[in-house]
C-alpha cells in the first residue's frame, strides 16, 4: 500500500517535472535573449511571442535551437541579423518540451511537437553537428 | 477601564502615524540626494593658512578617451557636468546581455528627456565589436548616440576603467562567449564618483537606480531661478 503511494507520488513527481521542463529549460537557455515574456528585444532579438515566424518555419526550429541561427531573417515583417548560439548539447526530448513551452505561452497556441517530429528534423539537418 | 483601553488605542495610533510621517521624511530625504561615494578613500593632511586640515579623497574615475557607434572620440570630457550610467558588454553575449540591455533601454526612456544624464556601455570585446558592429547594434535597438554611447577602444585601457567602475571583465575562454563579466550598471556623478552599483540583469534594482539618478541631478525649480 505504502509502496504503492510512493510510486504515485514518484510518477506524479515525474510527469509534473516534465511537464515544467519546458519552462524550466527555456528560463535557463532562452530568456537572456527573448525575455521571460517571448517579447526580443526592439530589432536585435526576434520575438517569440505572436512570431510570425513559428508557424512559416515551424519545420526548421529544432534544428534552429540545437544549431544556432545566423544571416538575416524576418520576423513579423522586420529584419534580424544578429546570429543565435547553438545548443548542441540538448536532446531531442528537451527541444520537444521548449518548442512545446515556446508554442503554447506568451500568446501563442500553435499546435504542438511531438518527439518523433522533432526527432525528423533533427535528422534532416545532422549533417551540420558534423562541420 | 473601556475609555483606558480607548486612549490607548488611540495613543498606539497616534504613535503608528507619527512613524509613518517620520518614514516618508526620511524618504523623501534619502530622494534629495543621499547616495553614498562609492570606492576608496584616502585622507589627506595639509597645511592651509599654517594649519593642519584634513581632506578626504574620494575614489574619481580617471580620464578616458574611446571611440563610439559614430565615429565620434567619448572622453571624460563628453561626459563633464554631467550624471552618467555606465556597463560592459559585448555584442555576441550569448547570455545575460541582452536582459541588460533591455533593462538600460528602460533607464534611457525614463530619463530621454534629461540632457544631464547620458549613458555608456562599453564593449570588452574591441577585437569583434568595431564602430560598424556598435552603429549597427545600436541602430537595431533604436537609440540615439547623443544619449547612449556605445563605445570601443584600447583593449587594455577598456579593462583597466572596468576596474576604475569596479566592475568585473576579463577575458576566458571556458566561459560562454569567452568572457566573463557583471552585469553591473554603475552610476557616476558630475565629479567622477561612483555613487551606486546595480544588478542591471534584475528589474527591481533598475527601478532603484531609476529613482536615485534624479537625486545627483540639478534641480529643476533652482534651474529656472538661475536662468
Ligand atoms: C544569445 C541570444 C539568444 C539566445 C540565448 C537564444 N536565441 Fe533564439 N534567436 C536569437 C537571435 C539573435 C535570433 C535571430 C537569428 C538571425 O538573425 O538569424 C534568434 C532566432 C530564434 C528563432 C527564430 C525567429 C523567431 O523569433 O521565431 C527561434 C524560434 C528562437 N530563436 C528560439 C530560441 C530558443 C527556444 C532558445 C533557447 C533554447 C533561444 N532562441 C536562445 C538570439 C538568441
Amino acid at each position: 500500500m505504502a509502496a504503492g503511494i510512493a510510486a504515485l507520488l514518484t510518477l506524479t513527481q515525474c510527469f509534473t517535472d516534465k511537464q515544467n521542463e519546458g519552462e524550466r529549460l527555456y528560463t535557463q537557455y532562452c530568456a537572456n535573449c527573448h525575455m521571460d515574456d517571448g517579447s526580443g528585444l526592439r530589432n536585435l532579438i526576434p520575438p517569440l511571442a505572436g512570431a510570425d515566424y513559428l508557424v512559416n518555419h515551424r519545420d526548421e526550429l529544432a534544428c534552429i535551437i540545437q544549431h544556432g541561427q545566423t544571416g538575416n531573417i524576418v520576423v513579423n515583417g522586420k529584419n534580424y541579423n544578429q546570429g543565435m548560439p547553438a545548443f548542441e548539447h540538448l536532446n531531442k526530448g528537451q527541444i520537444t518540451n521548449i518548442l512545446n513551452y515556446v508554442q503554447t505561452n506568451f500568446g501563442n497556441s500553435n499546435p504542438r511537437f511531438t518527439i518523433p517530429e522533432v526527432e525528423k528534423q533533427l535528422f534532416d539537418c545532422r549533417h551540420l553537428l558534423e562541420q | 477601564m473601556k475609555r483606558n483601553k480607548i486612549t490607548r488605542s488611540l495613543f498606539a495610533l497616534l504613535l503608528l502615524c507619527f512613524a509613518g510621517a517620520w518614514q516618508g521624511c526620511s524618504d523623501k530625504s534619502s530622494a534629495a540626494g543621499d547616495l553614498p561615494i562609492l570606492g576608496e578613500r584616502q585622507v589627506v593632511q595639509r597645511e592651509a593658512d599654517g594649519r593642519q586640515v584634513t581632506d578626504t579623497v574620494y575614489h574619481t574615475i580617471p580620464d578616458f578617451a574611446f571611440i563610439n557607434q559614430d565615429s565620434q572620440v567619448v572622453t571624460s570630457l563628453t561626459v563633464q557636468d554631467k550624471v552618467y550610467v555606465t556597463d560592459f558588454f559585448f555584442t555576441t553575449c550569448p547570455t545575460i546581455c541582452p536582459k541588460m540591455k533591455s533593462q538600460m533601454l528602460r533607464v534611457y526612456e525614463a530619463f530621454k528627456d534629461e540632457p544631464q544624464l547620458v549613458l555608456l556601455s562599453h564593449t570588452i570585446d574591441p577585437k569583434h565589436d568595431t564602430v560598424a558592429v556598435l552603429r549597427d547594434y545600436a541602430d537595431r535597438l533604436q537609440v540615439s548616440s547623443d544619449k547612449w554611447h556605445f563605445v570601443t577602444g584600447e583593449k587594455d585601457s577598456i579593462y583597466s576603467i572596468a576596474m576604475q567602475y569596479m566592475v568585473t571583465a576579463l577575458e576566458d575562454e571556458q566561459e560562454p562567449g569567452g568572457f566573463v563579466h557583471s552585469g553591473a550598471f554603475v552610476l557616476v556623478d558630475q565629479n567622477r564618483h561612483v555613487r551606486g552599483i546595480y544588478d542591471g540583469t534584475d528589474p527591481a534594482q533598475v527601478d532603484k537606480l531609476i529613482q536615485d539618478i534624479p537625486a545627483l541631478l540639478p534641480k529643476k525649480n533652482k534651474k529656472k531661478d538661475a536662468n
